[in-house]
């Protein structure tokens, strides 16, 4: 899996990072998602919680890419 | 054990059945929804969806197998007719009952019709569900001009959304400004000024008293004002109305939602109400009573309300934050602001990036950032935190106010 942010979209609500604090972060200054570093691809215990994460986000900023 | 019952499939309502599940509550949750589909995004049925830009699948909260995987009985074109609280059991109107041990009022809000035209009338759209997107999407791709009526958030997104397919906007709202209930004048100006930029084309103080014509492509407006406006599409967008019918029928409190105290519990304790159709003390105003319309209340009403149906009761406290992506711009707010606060301005409110502090006497109540996320971010954890910088300190921008909340991380 690998996932994309549309940062210009996002509205920082904050719903990725109760959904899955182990992949996203709110950049400290304004709140946009950022990736925990190295969560670009996922690791594979977190694949359901990172979709119901770009399902929730409200601002439809985050992608998912299923691979393989 | 009956478990929980949530009427209402929408925002509030899937984040309490899954935030219930996430916390491990065993016992049954129903979810009653009155649409035929499983619950989706609202907002980017006024933007993103409306403009084609996202596709329908993307709206959807959940993944197709959700509800299985989780044991959530979603029950989808259901309505309830009563709730029957001696009984602890839900009257649908297909004649099933619903027995519960704790009931959740997520029901939403509903739009308000134009007062001189109650009825639906075809090319007449009032935009609220996903069908009502698809309509007004497919209204636009024919029509050269639409009139919106109402100059709030939704109207003004989906105004938005029209210019920039290159149709003819207008819009008339019945007060002085755009916004009016839900920002300072600062902010309401430069939307104004933007909107304008993009081609589209205001009526303040204005009001529809007849609408006339044959309906598709041929509508005319009467304004109080005696003008008659001719229009291929209109959108009704003059705010809501919160559903509590079903609640006051069962005898509840309800003055401009179902009142609910500071665990968002009704006067039955075996009920609670979240989201759109809620009215709660605020916390950090005293608990003057509110109603609020955003996405950030309802979730996070919902995991107030799980946390202590799994027994971690705890008093609603977050801050109200909104947001809106209109005429190029990104609105974030922060707070409730009320008639007669003070506006302080940060930054340059002829530029397209500037933000407001609003203050009732010296306490900061609110704060309203123009495509100034950072100015948002600091304005939600200084009101979280209970810090009111001056309001000198806020209309000068050589201050850095994150100083203060650092200070004040410090003394705690």
């Amino acid at each position: 899996m690998r996932v994309h942010l549309k940062q210009h979209l996002c509205v920082g609500a904050g719903l990725c990072v109760v959904s899955s604090p182990e992949v996203f972060d709110q950049r400290d200054e304004d709140g946009v998602v950022i990736f925990v570093p190295g969560q670009e691809h996922p690791d594979p215990k977190y694949h359901d919680a990172v979709r119901g994460a770009a399902r929730k986000c409200p601002a439809l900023a985050i992608e998912i890419e299923e691979e393989g | 054990m009956d478990g929980i019952v949530i009427l209402g499939a929408g925002q509030a309502g899937i984040q309490l059945a899954s935030t219930l599940r996430e916390m491990s509550y065993g016992g049954p949750i129903h979810m009653v929804g009155d649409e035929p589909v499983a619950p989706y995004q609202r907002p980017p049925l006024s933007k993103a969806f409306l403009s084609g830009a996202t596709p329908e699948a993307a709206l959807f909260m959940q993944e197709p197998d959700f509800f299985a995987k989780h044991d959530i009985r979603f029950m989808p074109s259901t309505e309830a007719q009563s709730v029957d609280r001696e009984l602890k059991q839900v009257n649908l109107k297909s004649g099933d009952r619903l027995p519960y041990d704790h009931l959740v009022f997520a029901t939403g809000a509903r739009n308000r019709a134009l007062p001189c035209a109650p009825d639906a009338r075809p090319g007449v759209i009032s935009l609220r569900t996903l069908e009502d997107s698809k309509m007004l999407a497919k209204g636009l791709e024919a029509a050269a001009n639409i009139v919106i009526i109402g100059a709030g958030f939704l109207g003004l997104e989906a105004a938005t959304v029209a210019a920039a397919a290159g149709r003819d906007v207008r819009v008339i709202e019945a007060g002085p400004r755009p916004l009016g209930r839900a920002v300072t004048e600062p902010v309401s100006e430069v939307v104004r000024r933007c909107h304008h930029e993009q081609g589209v084309r205001f009526d303040f103080d204005e009001t529809v008293v007849a609408l006339h014509g044959k309906g598709v492509h041929d509508h005319a407006l009467e304004t109080r004002s005696g003008e008659r406006i001719k229009a291929d599409l209109v959108l009704v967008s003059v705010g809501v109305t919160p559903n509590t019918e079903l609640a006051a029928a069962a005898g509840l409190p309800v003055d401009n939602g179902i009142v609910v105290n500071e665990v968002l519990l009704t006067e039955d304790p075996a009920i609670s109400a979240i989201g759109d159709c809620a009215a709660f003390p605020f916390a950090a105003d005293g608990g003057r009573m509110v109603r609020v319309e955003s996405v950030q209340n309802a979730v996070d009403q919902a995991r107030c309300v799980a946390e202590r149906l799994v027994g971690k009761p705890a008093a609603y406290d977050q801050v109200p934050t909104f947001w809106s992506d209109q005429a190029g711009l990104r609105l974030q707010m922060a707070g409730l602001a009320m008639a007669g606060d003070r506006a302080v301005v940060r930054g340059d409110p002829t530029s397209k990036a500037f933000s407001v502090f609003c203050y009732r006497g010296d306490r900061l109540v609110a704060v309203e950032s123009v495509s100034r996320p950072p100015d948002y971010m600091l304005g939600r954890r200084l009101l979280r935190a209970g810090i009111s910088p001056t309001p000198g300190q806020a209309a000068d921008s050589s201050v850095d106010l994150k100083a203060l909340l650092a200070a004040s991380k410090t003394v705690a």
